[in-house]
């Protein structure tokens, strides 16, 4: 089977701070990474190409710097990595990037074969929109399986994955026909190491790389700042809250010992309030 | 057990000074060379002050200034002996450095290792950087002939093994190739990266464009150890670290971030850091142990470089040069075997130390053989007695009190005596001079 994982690289959000006077972001020096929702949509695809066979492609939309995850990603065991890169991409929302990228991989449909599955990941930790899965999928025609915590089985014969999917109140085990867009969970599994040979691979294959036209791109009014109607009016650091939540320990209480030990808690934040209260209980 | 088929001429294991040297030397005479490095990065794992001297690079790359990220060329060095509350010292400043080619810079391993790491790729060489080698692997004869590493899928082979794996050195120590390290032949060195604006640091050290000033100090800043204080000026941070003896740190059970700190508020250091911020620290070993703590070089299937065979010269703190050097010269003691179509034994690798003997690395490091054993025997005298001394010198003839001036000469003489006694200072003058010479 064939498998397109579509990546992100991304400054660690980890290492990233605020300008305290300017407000905005300070991205010098801070290192990139791989999305790590990204790595949980990789592993699941490598386990699958693994257990049925096949070849993983890797895919990222980004400048020409964005090769490093790529090969972070080929050094994981990825077949195959597509660098997509052109400043008709620069300043692309979910949107913009959503097109490029369905256009992309109809475009290594032709050329490496048709994708039985798309990953992605959950979402991605600089914009957390998780938009851009759902809308290569709209966009390519594909059944979508998001927030998937487990792929159950697939059967390739039937053309037919099933998988469950985390809902609020519990989990959903959905049946899909292929070919199908599927954005991974975090936690649901860990990413390998690679083996030597995957790294030695990594550091010496050549990663494909397109500009809008070499991908079959014609419409660049779609891509880019021009195809994106999203406006960022202005990026801001909230004001850090202080107080944290008081947390009560309830195993082996009776609702009263409770009771008296939340009020507890209250009137020793509060102590404002215990005459009063003591007052009206007289 | 799977193996790799593919067989390299040479595995250089560590991508440092020595280990880029020589895989970039060996790679760019079209040897196929394989480089690993444990890091995630070449240069995540590598600390130096840093100076980085000029000629011995040029002999590798001889294009580096066009590229390679340095900070600043050096024009000023002072060299200092403190005590609690003063500094004495020499300054040196010329005009002269200033030239076309400088000859020293400031640099910061980090982003230089990764520069010489793209021209090491560039070179031809394939480099895997997160993998690190656990083993070497022997032909039944004890010939090394490839690795095996932290990676699965089993043993890479090669021709000759380059270890450039550092001052620790845990892949020789337990393929028995060399002793452990002691104690006493390492140093640990801390430091902080202080950051400032350019201007700032142009304004506090009297330097503009891409000038630099360091400042080298021993005294009571290593409270009674044998250690070195650093601070090195890059374009917008200031290098501050110090540096002690590993068997002083323990016996004296002091810890390095403490005597960093005292170093900071020292009243001497502290102006020329104020205001800054502290972004990174690290914290490295040194070998200090000099020419006798050299171990063997070369054997079978294999060579050291760089710090893992104990090359760098403390009087003179140059570390990295030796290192490049190593590298570059075991890689041509491997390409002239290798040309010579002769196979990679103990007996054909002695070109390697041949060669290194006669350059300047082994000559440096055989004029001052005795003088770690001297400075670390005497470490009080020389590092805490001699500075109170000085300094207490200095302050009689500077301060003008109305003592009659022959008499302050007789008190600063009577201090000396009095410290180390007669015998005391001729001894240490005449093996002081006998280690230097």
């Amino acid at each position: 089977m064939h498998i397109v994982v579509s990546i992100k690289q991304v400054p660690d959000s980890a290492q990233i701070r605020v300008h305290p006077v300017t407000n905005t972001i300070m991205r010098q020096g801070v290192p990139t990474i791989i999305n790590p929702y990204d790595l949980f949509a990789l592993e699941e695809a490598l386990r699958l190409r693994d257990a049925y066979g096949g070849e993983v492609t890797v895919l990222t939309m980004g400048p020409p710097m964005a090769e490093d995850c790529l090969r972070k990603a080929l050094g994981y065991g990825a077949d195959r990595a597509v660098l997509l890169t052109d400043r008709y991409f620069a300043g692309s929302d979910t949107l913009a990037t959503s097109f490029a990228l369905s256009q992309a991989i109809a475009k290594i449909g032709e050329m490496f074969g048709p994708p039985d599955v798309v990953f992605t990941g959950k979402q991605t930790i600089d914009g957390d929109t998780a938009q851009v899965g759902p809308g290569i999928a709209k966009r390519l025609d594909l059944f979508q399986l998001t927030y998937v915590a487990k792929i159950a089985s697939i059967d390739l014969a039937a053309r037919e994955i099933t998988v469950e999917r985390r809902c609020e109140g519990g989990t959903q085990k959905l049946k899909s026909r292929l070919p199908c867009l599927i954005t991974m969970l975090e936690g649901t599994n860990e990413m390998r190491r690679g083996s030597i040979e995957d790294a030695l691979c990594a550091a010496r294959s050549r990663i494909v790389k397109w500009s809008a036209a070499e991908a079959g791109i014609e419409d660049l009014t779609k891509c880019g700042l021009r195809g994106s109607p999203t406006v960022v009016k202005r990026v801001f650091a909230p004001t850090p809250r202080s107080q944290k939540a008081v947390q009560i320990d309830t195993a082996e209480k009776t609702l009263r010992d409770l009771a008296d030990e939340l009020i507890g808690a209250i009137f020793t934040r509060q102590p404002a309030l215990e005459p009063e209260l003591a007052f009206e209980a007289a | 057990m799977q193996m790799i088929k593919e067989e390299f001429d040479a595995i250089v294991i560590g991508a440092g000074m020595s280990g880029n040297a020589a895989a970039y030397t060996m790679a760019s005479d079209g040897l196929k060379v394989l480089q690993l490095e444990r890091g995630e990065y070449p240069g995540s794992k590598n600390v130096q002050g840093a100076i980085m001297y000029a000629n011995m690079l040029e002999k590798i790359v001889p294009d580096f200034r066009d590229d390679a990220p340095l900070e600043r060329h050096l024009v000023e060095q002072r060299l200092w002996v403190m005590d609690e509350t003063s500094h004495t010292g020499i300054h040196y400043r010329s005009d002269d450095f200033n030239e076309v080619k400088p000859n020293r810079y400031t640099i910061i391993r980090a982003q230089f290792d990764k520069w010489f790491s793209r021209r090491v790729r560039g070179a031809g060489a394939t480099v895997l950087c997160e993998t690190t080698v656990t083993e070497l692997v022997r032909d039944a004869k004890g010939k090394v002939i490839g690795v095996r590493t932290d990676r699965a899928g089993g043993a890479i082979y090669a021709d000759v093994v380059v270890l450039a794996e550092g001052v620790c050195g845990l892949l020789g120590t337990r393929g028995g190739l060399r002793k452990m390290l002691k104690p006493e032949a390492v140093a640990l060195a801390v430091k902080e990266m202080h950051f400032l604006p350019e201007e700032v640091i142009e304004q506090r050290f009297g330097v503009k464009g891409s000038e630099g000033c360091v400042i080298e100090a021993v005294g009571t800043i290593s409270n009674g150890m044998a250690g070195l204080g650093f601070l090195y000026t890059n374009k917008e941070s200031i290098s501050l670290g110090i540096g002690c003896l590993v068997s002083d740190f323990a016996a004296k059970m002091e810890s390095p971030y403490a005597l960093l700190d005292a170093l900071k508020n020292h009243p001497s250091i502290r102006p020329l850091i104020a205001g800054s911020e502290v972004k990174e620290y690290a914290a490295h070993l040194i070998p200090e142990g000099g020419y006798k703590a050299i171990p063997q070089l070369f054997g079978d299937g294999w060579v050291v470089v760089g710090d893992a065979a104990q090359l760098n010269n403390a009087v003179h703190r140059e570390g990295s040069n030796l290192a490049m050097t190593s590298g570059r010269i075991a890689a041509e003691a491997i390409i002239q075997v290798k040309r010579r179509n002769d196979p990679m034994t103990k007996r054909n690798l002695a070109l390697y130390k041949t060669m290194l003997d006669k350059s300047f690395v082994v000559k440096d490091l055989r004029k001052y053989k005795d003088m770690p054993a001297l400075l670390h025997t005497n470490a009080r005298n020389f590092f805490t007695t001699y500075p109170r001394l000085m300094s207490q010198a200095a302050q009689n003839f500077m301060r003008v009190d109305g003592t009659p001036k022959i008499e302050k000469e007789k008190a600063t003489t009577a201090a000396f005596i009095k410290a180390r006694s007669r015998l005391g200072l001729v001894s240490d003058a005449i093996r002081l001079a006998l280690a230097w010479r």
